[in-house]
């Protein structure tokens, strides 16, 4: 048994340690520590957007400023492929 | 890459409508039923993504380019953007604000209070910016495939 070895059997402990406690104490499913910002918007989304699915309420209107930020990223990625895959002419 | 078989030929051309329209509705009823922009987007990209194998890179880089594609995805991200900062221009005059729903809101073309639901005028800015965020998700994946597809092919075929 070399460094190596041990190195990688106390990593494969702690890891599997800390797997089997949180797996222990996991949340039960369902119930939320923290649910008044999901009780507002799943009671007021067809009232203040007036939108049938909640989920694009939350994307487009409460949550307008990340979307902005996942557009950014698709918008970099697509410029970033564009110029590495680009032709270069003689 | 050059084209398929005509079976493949065919048969893409046959699936393509269909599968064009489901894309273009899961975006429009983004805010009906599950789904939205980038879902839908990613529908109609893998539509064109179809053609693009069935047809062979040459064949498709003839039809449109990529400059028209990202000229397409940078109106989407323009749109995306303007409809957010013409929030800051009407009602409450907040970014990202809902600026046709709600009880200042200009209600030009869609409902202004939360009257029939489950039509498709409903919800303010959500539509557009469906629109908006689909337009730039089937130009930007679109462009992506292209793009790769093309690079693989070799400088004789292309002459």
């Amino acid at each position: 048994m070399n460094k190596r070895d041990v190195l990688a059997i106390i990593f494969l402990t702690v890891v599997a340690v800390f797997l089997i406690y949180s797996a222990i104490m996991m949340h039960p499913f369902g119930v939320p520590d923290n649910s008044e910002m999901d009780d507002h918007i799943i009671d007021n989304t067809q009232t203040e957007v007036g939108a049938d699915n909640g989920v694009t309420s939350v994307v487009f209107d409460y949550r307008g400023f990340d979307t902005l930020g996942e557009a950014t990223v698709l918008f970099t990625a697509v410029a970033g492929v564009i110029m590495v895959f680009r032709r270069l002419k003689k | 890459m050059s084209g398929m078989s005509r079976i493949v030929k065919t048969m893409s051309n046959i699936i393509f409508p269909f599968v064009m329209i489901f894309g273009l509705y899961v975006i429009a009823h983004g805010h009906l039923t599950p789904g939205g922009g980038f879902q839908g987007g990613a529908v109609v990209a893998s539509a064109c993504a179809m053609i693009l194998v069935a047809y062979g890179s040459v064949w498709t880089m003839k039809k449109i380019k990529e400059k028209q594609l990202s000229i397409l995805e940078s109106l989407g991200a323009i749109g995306f953007i303007g409809l957010a900062f013409l929030g800051l221009v009407f009602a409450d005059k907040i970014f990202f604000d809902n600026f046709i729903m709600g009880p200042n809101g200009i209600g030009i073309i869609f409902n202004k209070s939360a009257e029939g639901l489950s039509n498709i005028n409903t919800a303010g800015v959500l539509p557009l910016m469906n629109f908006a965020v689909g337009l730039k998700v089937i130009a930007g994946l679109f462009a992506i495939v292209l793009v790769m597809a093309y690079a693989t092919v070799k400088v004789k075929e292309v002459e």
